[in-house]
């Protein structure tokens, strides 16, 4: 991906080849879209369950700390305009890279977000792996999970945003919709919200983040950097397919400050316990 | 305070309701004690004005003291008995008690103050006519005079609740005085503590099986207006009980009974009183329907709140829901339910807001908030910016229900679906990894650790 390359090119200078090799993943823009995404996300969730599971107790409980439904919805509100202006901006990059720049890897080939025949092959081979009936698939740029976790966010903000705000302004958007449609913005903004974080907090937690490989963290999101092993566990068929270009040394990257990854560990480790706590909260009202 | 009567002296009244005068002048054949000191005094005629209250007329008492002590002295006993006088001779002695240890003194100024004050000791103990009296003497009989009150006492639940009704509340029986008298225990602003000697009390509460509601009436807007404000216009007790004749609030005669409350609020409060009476559950009430809601159901009886209480508003939705089941689950499900729940944001739509609190109509009586022609009007109390299209918001839409919406109902369908579906196939593709990952790890490590062995 061109933009690696370019990161690659400005990182300061590589540690002495001695010993392990480091390699950019995720270039700085990515991590910071990542890190508005999860904490604009707890907070949507934070706010937004209370009012989902708006008669039970800890919903009750805590409306009554933050200042009540006033409070909650203010920084439901809040969580909300941060998180459409940085899918704005996503969506704005994609398009300038895409159309415009004419930038080859963003809508198609090995590099892209957009599935293709491989990601099918994938998926079917990961399950005959899973069941000891084949050998580990070797795994592009962008894994089947990855890229499903990116459309689902993708397609929850426009869903989740499109109702949220055909409610935070519904005499406007009354003028447009059917008389029901108010009524199923709330449907739909609920039963969609609560897909997020179900998946969020238990899928995507466990295929990133707590799966044996990663456990207990990924930290590649956060520092952007992974070392060689595990890029080449992780993703062989990037690896193989770097090497066989002579692409491979574009994407070399230094190995990640303590202070960063002290920072991203607080940080992730905070999110994760937020997530699992949210993820408690919204089983026991579902099914308690 | 001087009064003219009207034989043309200037006489001394004590206090404003009870008047003193310098004998009666109506009927009295003499003129007054000071020519006949020892024809009349102490005489005490009961006599009444054109106000209709009770006067005294007493003869200057304390003038005469002396000479009276002198009389008792000389005189022979035993002796008829005349009046207040002769008994407080001994009475008067605060330390006097009976066999039984209980005091049988009484303050004769504050007597003479009551509205018994022109009475003579033996019009009430009647047994006592004559110096000595018997050790045993019997009750006092306040139906000896106020037969139509203790016929009303007699029918109440005070019936049996002491040997002695009148006292529990009137308080000492030497010391009582008019109603409109801040003295008095039965005073407006003395009403409720006067109760609150029983009902303010857990274990006589307890005993009868009642509720202590004392301490909520006082929290109440009744009780905060009286005791706080002083306000003698607010609700007491006995303005909704009664006084003497205070029925169970489950005898149809009683002015609490569920099918009077209506009229019993409605004394005072007569505006909201007839809008209730225009609505359907004014309507239903009294076409028998005896559950139909009234006053008390959703703003309680002794812990009334201020109408625009958090507190009260939050508690009065789910009241309307325990009638109607449907609507509250609708409501349930939508954003103002939500809001609702939450609080800290009391102007969220509930119930009332939409469809009038004391005169709810159906939507087809034009008169209804709920009206067709009414909505654009009551949603924009809260929605400024509300057209004919945003009124057609369904704000009972029933998602399970196919017939009455069915677009909401498919997506309702399709949204949980998709959930379920997502969810089921990442938690068992999820499962297995890391069920398989977590082989590889241990084969790996046992390989591993062969090698290093």
């Amino acid at each position: 991906m061109p933009e690696l390359e370019q990161a690659a090119g400005t990182s300061r200078v590589q540690s002495a080849a001695q010993g392990e090799r480091y390699f950019q993943r995720f270039t700085r823009p990515q991590r910071v879209l990542h890190a508005v995404l999860f904490t604009t996300f707890l907070g949507l969730a934070a706010t937004g369950l209370p009012l989902r599971f708006s008669s039970t107790p800890w919903a009750i409980h805590f409306a009554q700390q933050v200042g009540g439904f006033g409070a909650i919805l203010f920084f439901h509100k809040l969580n909300a305009v941060v998180l459409t202006l940085a899918f704005l901006v996503h969506v704005k990059e994609v398009i300038k890279r895409g159309l415009i720049h004419r930038e080859k890897g963003i809508f198609w080939g090995p590099t892209s977000m957009v599935a293709n025949w491989k990601d099918v092959k994938d998926l079917f081979g990961h399950f005959r792996w899973f069941l000891g009936l084949g050998p580990r698939p070797q795994f592009e740029r962008y894994a089947y999970w990855e890229k499903f976790d990116y459309w689902a966010v993708f397609w929850g903000m426009v869903v989740i945003g499109f109702s949220g705000y055909a409610m935070w302004f519904a005499p406007f958007f009354a003028r447009f919709l059917p008389g029901w449609a108010l009524n199923a913005a709330l449907v739909v903004h609920g039963e969609e919200g609560l897909l997020a974080i179900l998946f969020i907090f238990s899928i995507h937690f466990v295929n990133t983040h707590l799966r044996p490989e990663s456990f207990p963290m990924d930290m590649v999101i956060f520092t952007g950097i992974e070392s060689e092993e595990e890029f080449k566990i992780k993703r062989a068929h990037e690896y193989d397919r770097l090497v066989a270009e002579g692409k491979l040394q574009t994407r070399v990257g230094v190995a990640p400050e303590p202070w960063l990854i002290k920072f991203s560990r607080t940080v992730g480790f905070t999110a994760i316990a937020i997530g699992l706590v949210l993820l408690v909260l919204t089983l026991s009202a579902m099914f308690l | 305070m001087l009064t003219e009567k009207e034989d043309g002296r200037m006489v001394e009244a004590a206090t404003e309701s009870v008047h003193w005068t310098t004998g009666p002048v109506r009927q009295n054949p003499y003129s007054g004690h000071a020519n006949s000191p020892l024809q009349s005094a102490p005489a005490l005629y009961l006599i009444n004005d054109r106000r209709n209250k009770v006067s005294l007329c007493y003869s200057g008492l304390r003038s005469l003291l002396p000479a009276f002590l002198v009389c008792l002295l000389v005189c022979s006993v035993p002796a008829h008995l005349h009046g207040q006088t002769d008994c407080l001779a001994c009475h008067a002695d605060k330390s006097m008690q009976n066999e039984a240890g209980h005091s049988i003194a009484v303050d004769g100024q504050a007597f003479e103050a009551s509205i018994h004050g022109s009475l003579k000791c033996s019009d009430c103990h009647a047994d006592v006519k004559d110096y000595p009296h018997p050790e045993h003497i019997a009750p006092v009989q306040c139906k000896a005079c106020h037969a139509d009150l203790e016929s009303e006492i007699v029918g109440s639940v005070h019936a049996h609740a002491s040997p002695q009704p009148c006292t529990s509340c009137h308080g000492d029986a030497h010391a009582i005085f008019p109603k409109a008298d801040s003295r008095s225990a039965v005073y407006p602003l003395n009403i409720a503590r006067t109760c609150g000697n029983c009902h303010g009390n857990d274990g006589i509460a307890k005993k009868h099986g009642l509720q202590n509601v004392s301490r909520s009436y006082v929290d109440s807007i009744h009780g905060m207006a009286l005791v706080q404000d002083g306000l003698l216009v607010a609700a007491n007790c006995t303005s909704c009980h009664g006084s003497h004749h205070i029925l169970s609030h489950k005898d149809p005669q009683s002015a609490t009974f569920r099918t009077n409350v209506p009229a019993t609020c409605g004394s005072c409060h007569a505006g909201i009183a007839e809008k209730y009476a225009a609505g359907v559950h004014g309507k239903a009430l009294v076409h028998g329907q005896a559950s139909a809601p009234v006053c008390t159901d959703c703003h309680t009886t002794h812990s009334i709140r201020k109408p625009n209480d958090a507190e009260f508003q939050m508690h009065t939705a789910p009241f309307c829901g325990s009638c109607h089941k449907a609507q509250f689950s609708t409501y349930h499900d939508t954003f103002h339910s939500q809001l609702s729940s939450l609080g800290g944001y009391v102007e969220t739509a509930r119930c009332w807001d939409c469809h009038g609190a004391h005169d709810v109509m159906p939507a087809s009586d034009p008169k209804s908030p709920i009206a067709p022609a009414n909505l654009v009007t009551t949603c924009s109390k809260c929605h400024a910016a509300a057209n004919p299209q945003f009124v057609k918001y369904q704000p009972h839409a029933n998602a399970h229900d196919f017939k009455r919406s069915p677009a909401l109902f498919l997506v309702r369908l399709f949204m949980n679906l998709l959930l379920i579906s997502v969810l089921t196939f990442f938690a068992i593709h999820t499962l297995l990894w890391v069920i398989r990952s977590r082989y590889e790890q241990i084969k790996r490590r046992s390989a591993k650790g062969g090698e290093d062995a």
